[in-house]
């Protein structure tokens, strides 16, 4: 164990950290110890393992940069889970993780041999390179699958819990920094519900680590007062370790932890999202041991991680003065100090860090970092007047230090303000993006606003949580300030803080390891543009999309470009802003199924189910292997004695009204109008364009009430389609969906008739008081029944329409009625067959989107003497024009041969003229009969033609009337 | 997501909603010619600006009109289809046979 102490600061340094609770864990196999409270990158660092990922492109080693979760050079792999921010992740007991993109180990990288052949690897090298000749990309892709992408997924991975909740709030503050902390407060004073999102385990943002130019302890009480306040607020709901991701219309925020996404509806939402420490561009900026001085103070403070031990700092803002007192008080050794500008910007400052024998250098820059043993760290800097080119025998001057901070400015984080619609370009007045325009009920404050004195921050955010609690309805005691003033905040950006190198690797975006050459020969390439550059150059479109490298790759094409940098808009933010795991879009992956009141029934008869539509159907009685038997068995039984069908999953849907008959009249083809009280007529509905939509029956229960029935997938879009005309045509019809209401069953077969009789019941179901065609009304075994007479599948037969709850007992007593009889439990397989061999269509299968009544053979079906109906004119369109195909039955001439499958195609010698349907054997007929789309000749009964079947075998099949069987629709009649 | 203003349940995800597609009068009379139907059928305006729009709350299954500005994306009014189609349309007394099968 190598002691863990050595690099760490004493208290009150890494405030977040448990010394006396040590953590032991492992990386890349090595065991380390770290504290509760750090994270892995943290913990890391203070083992002096500053490397922990290899780049993207030429496998360089990379360090932690922000350690706040902003840059991919922090992403590790977590046992299955890759792409994990080592500086977000909590370090906890025996926590193993691995390096990735590394081939060989992480400290020695075959891949790094890419880094020496990079000048044959030019921008936009995989467009230009790997095409020719035709073919060779599938050589080329192999490999760069190996390369390309970061980390391992595990197929064996089981899915852990993550699931959704809804949140609603008047304001939403996302960011707990000091400006959304002030922001929260206001519009929670002001009545206003509130919820405060923060990314962090503790609220405070900038405030934990930075010293806003005063001492410690100030900005420590400052942080405790808020965040008192917040506590104390029983209106203000405070979510920690959560992420904004989107900003979507109408204030609909996507936020998650780790195992729940949120979909938060705001009244008024206030990004106080804060701002990202952006990189120096020079040589060698990317190597560990550079850090931006944010960084190196959450590593101070909330850590109690030293840095380095010898630390240059170069800077062009007060905040580089901040880091540099913080190593001092913090007894750090500073080889330099350099502030950028000409003269020092921090006078008193200056003067007090030259008291301490401190080197201080103005007007001075870093152009290059000297890399260390394996550029694993750096072992000092190149120092220059900023004027200066590097190749010129210049004043350059080498210093030795082994970390370098820099602090040359910030770029806001307003992907959220861009994804609602604002817009974000290039201010020349503070060197950096601005928000140009925000969108209606949307707000920002602090330094996404440019405000970086404490003072100004706070007021800030007051004055958005006052404008916002304002808009959403409250009374805001604070008055609202000017929103567009920051003239008395000081300028945190260099306008220039980038410093080419003529051997290069002045990395301007460390995701994709481009370069400030790679940008010019962008440019050069004609892809002049930010938002084309950026594509092609594949800059800002990394896993950071561009947090830490927008800001100078939009300066430097500008630049190349001869293009003024002021107003220019900064290249489009997209959702998410970080990237969101699948399993929380996932979430719990609920199934919804419905299940029949005969649902247990049909499983304790071990019926093998199958889905239809939300339903669980059983598609016969038996196991998996006796299926064709059970099929056979089935169908014998209604065929020639009794069969019961579950058909509760039809759709029902009573019309009522003075014009319900009209109603109907202009929804289906048929004609309604003069249908007799207890009698029941098909239903056919089409769509505007005539073609097939729906089938079913309706039974006239009274001059006024019709009861009709829909296919089970068809219930709940017809109903809306109805709905839909009735608000259209303003009839006098009221409609209601009972579908769930009623369940159904289907008594066929011969012997149905001897089965319902046993029955209890006041409806006489003799054949001449309830003949074909007939419904009615009634009790059955106590409860209410609606009994059609209809030729479900072409036998003698009874559809009993029950209350859903005396579904069960009423099916199981037919059951017991039919036991003597031979009846059995038909599945949807056979009842398929069965209605094939009475050739009826099943919509969506037989027919498809172009469909019309003639050419499936059902023109009877058809008024054209009733007036306008819905399809009515393109049908009688469509029936005078040529007809193109015709839906046939056939029978195979080989009832032993290969057997056809759906959409096999239907030839005329080498010619398609269509494609087989539905097909099945037929065991009451003995033969294999089906329905298919076939040029009109081929249509004519005995006509053959062949099918092709599998293996391109051709087998020949004739044309045959319809139905198959019982053509003269005796035994429905019976 | 958007909200939108259902005139019989007030504000709603949008993802509760279809869109019926813009608001069109059927041709009428019995000589009709079919390129007039075709047109009502296949060929919707497509209009840049405030529009008229079909849609429906599915979960109540209620159908209201919409005018929405399809170069914002903004819905700017809701209400009842009442409002539009004030006048019932005449039930059809037209002849009718008896259906056979």
């Amino acid at each position: 164990m190598s002691g863990a102490d050595t690099k760490r600061l004493p208290d009150p340094w890494g405030k977040w950290i448990d010394r006396n609770r040590p953590i032991p864990f492992t990386f890349e196999g090595r065991r380390y110890t770290g504290y509760a409270g750090d994270t892995l990158a943290s913990a890391l660092f203070a083992n002096g393992q500053l490397t922990i990922s290899r780049s993207f492109k030429y496998h360089r080693p990379r360090g932690a940069f922000s350690f706040s979760g902003l840059d991919a050079n922090s992403y590790v792999q977590v046992v299955d889970q890759p792409n994990v921010h080592a500086d977000q992740l909590p370090l906890t007991d025996n926590l193993e993780a691995h390096a990735q993109n590394v081939w060989g180990s992480l400290q020695l990288d075959r891949g790094v041999a890419a880094g020496w052949l990079a000048r044959f690897m030019p921008v936009g090298f995989y467009y230009r390179a790997f095409f020719r000749p035709r073919g060779i990309w599938q050589l080329w892709e192999r490999l760069f699958r190996r390369s390309a992408g970061l980390g391992r997924i595990s197929e064996k991975t089981l899915p852990g819990y993550t699931d959704k909740q809804y949140l609603f709030a008047d304001v939403a503050v996302i960011g707990g920094g000091p400006a959304g902390l002030s922001a929260a407060i206001t519009a929670a004073r002001s009545g206003a519900s509130v919820v405060l999102i923060d990314d962090a385990p503790e609220l405070g943002g900038s405030l934990n680590y930075a010293r806003f130019q005063r001492q410690p302890g100030e900005v420590d009480a400052i942080r405790t007062g808020l965040v008192d306040q917040v506590k104390r607020s029983a209106n203000i709901r405070v979510l920690s370790n959560t992420t904004c991701t989107g900003w979507f219309a109408d204030n609909w925020l996507s936020l998650h932890d780790n195992n729940r996404l949120f979909k938060l509806r705001a009244k008024q939402a206030i990004a106080c999202t804060g701002s990202v420490e952006q990189p120096m561009v020079f040589r060698n900026n990317d190597l560990p041991g550079v850090l931006p001085a944010s960084g190196a103070q959450r590593l101070m403070r909330l850590y109690g991680v030293r840095p380095g031990n010898c630390t240059a700092v170069v800077t062009a803002n007060l905040e580089g003065y901040d880091i540099a007192r913080d190593l001092v008080d913090a007894g750090l050794k500073l080889s330099v100090f350099i502030d950028m500008n000409r003269t020092p910007l921090d006078p008193g400052a200056w003067e007090w860090l030259k008291s301490r024998a401190i080197e201080t250098l103005t007007g001075c820059t870093v152009k290059e970092a000297i890399a260390g043993p394996g550029m694993r760290s750096i072992s000092g800097i190149i120092v220059d007047e900023i004027d200066v080119r590097t190749d010129s025998n210049g004043t350059s001057r080498r210093i030795s230090c082994d970390t370098l901070i820099s602090s040359v400015g910030y770029a806001p984080l307003a992907q959220l303000v861009c994804h609602a619609g604002g817009r974000l370009v290039y201010d020349e007045a503070v060197h950096s993006l601005r928000i140009d325009a925000c969108p209606d009920n949307a707000y920002f404050a602090g330094s996404v606003n440019h405000r970086y004195q404490l003072e100004s921050v706070l007021r800030d955010g007051e004055s958005a949580g006052s404008v916002a609690s304002k808009a959403a309805g409250y009374d805001a005691a604070t008055p609202p300030g000017d929103q567009d003033d920051y003239a008395g905040d000081h300028t945190v950006n260099h306008p220039w803080p980038i410093f080419p190198h003529a051997k290069g690797k002045d990395f301007v975006d460390f995701d994709e390891d481009q370069t400030v050459a790679d940008l010019q020969n962008a440019v050069a390439d004609g892809f002049d543009h930010p938002e084309l550059a950026k594509r092609y150059s594949t800059t800002g479109m990394g896993p950071s999309q561009g947090r830490l490298s927008s800001l100078n790759a939009m300066r430097i094409v500008q630049r190349f470009n001869n293009k003024v940098l002021n107003g220019t808009e900064v290249t489009t933010q997209r959702p998410p802003y970080k990237p969101v795991s699948f399993g929380l879009l996932a979430g719990r992956n609920f199934q919804p199924e419905r299940l029949t009141p005969m649902h247990a029934w049909h499983l304790r008869q071990k019926a093998t189910m199958m889905p239809a539509g939300l339903w669980q159907r059983p598609a016969f009685y038996g196991h998996p292997h006796e299926r064709e038997e059970m099929i056979v068995a089935e169908i014998t039984a209604a065929r020639k004695k009794a069969g019961l069908i579950d058909v509760s999953t039809l759709g029902g849907i009573e019309v009522r009204g003075p014009d319900a008959a009209e109603f109907l009249n202009r929804m289906y083809t048929f004609a309604y109008r003069k249908q007799e009280t207890g009698r029941i007529r098909y239903l056919l509905m089409t769509d505007d364009a005539g073609s097939l939509l729906d089938d079913g029956v309706a039974c006239r229960l009274a001059e006024d009430y019709f009861y009709v029935t829909t296919t089970t997938t068809g219930s709940d879009s017809v109903y809306r389609s109805m709905l839909r005309r009735i608000a259209e045509w303003r009839l006098e019809v009221d409609i209601v969906n009972v579908t769930s209401a009623y369940a159904a069953m289907n008594v066929v077969g011969p012997k149905s008739r001897e089965v319902v009789r046993q029955l209890e019941s006041d409806i006489d179901f003799s054949r001449d008081a309830f003949p074909y065609l007939a419904g009615r009304q009634g009790r059955l075994c106590g409860a209410q029944v609606l009994a059609m007479r209809i030729g479900f599948v072409g036998e003698l037969g009874y559809e009993l329409h029950v209350p859903w709850s005396s579904a069960l007992p009423i099916w199981e007593k037919l059951v017991r009625a039919g036991e003597k009889l031979g009846i059995l439990p038909v599945g949807v397989e056979a009842q398929r067959i069965l209605r094939l061999e009475k050739g009826h269509i099943i919509i969506g299968q037989d027919s498809d989107s172009l469909t019309f009544p003639g050419e499936a053979g059902l023109g009877w079906a058809v008024s054209h003497k009733k007036g306008y109906f819905v399809g009515g004119p393109a049908i009688a369109h469509m029936n005078q024009a040529p007809v193109s195909r015709q839906l046939t039955g056939f029978v195979l001439q080989d009832p032993e041969g290969p057997v056809p499958s759906e959409c096999h195609l239907v030839l005329s010698g080498d010619k398609i003229t269509g494609r087989v349907t539905s097909v099945a054997k037929s065991p009451t007929l003995g033969q294999v009969i089906g329905l298919a789309y076939v040029a009109p000749e081929q249509a004519i009964s005995g006509a053959d033609f062949e099918i092709k079947v599998k293996h391109g075998i051709r087998v020949k099949a004739l044309a045959a009337d319809l139905p198959f069987y019982d053509p003269d629709n005796l035994r429905q009649q019976l | 997501m958007k909200v939108i203003n259902c005139p019989l349940n007030g504000p709603r995800n949008a993802q509760e909603f279809i869109c019926g597609g813009e608001v069109k009068r059927a041709p009428t009379g019995d000589d009709t010619d079919i390129r007039q139907w075709a047109d009502y059928i296949f060929m919707e305006d497509n209009l840049r600006g405030v529009v008229q729009e079909w849609w429906c709350h599915v979960a109540s299954g209620y159908w209201f009109i919409a005018e929405r500005n399809t170069v914002s994306d903004t819905l700017l009014r809701t209400y009842p289809s009442e409002d539009l189609i004030v006048h019932p349309a005449k039930p059809g007394s037209g002849p009718e046979p008896e259906a056979e099968q």
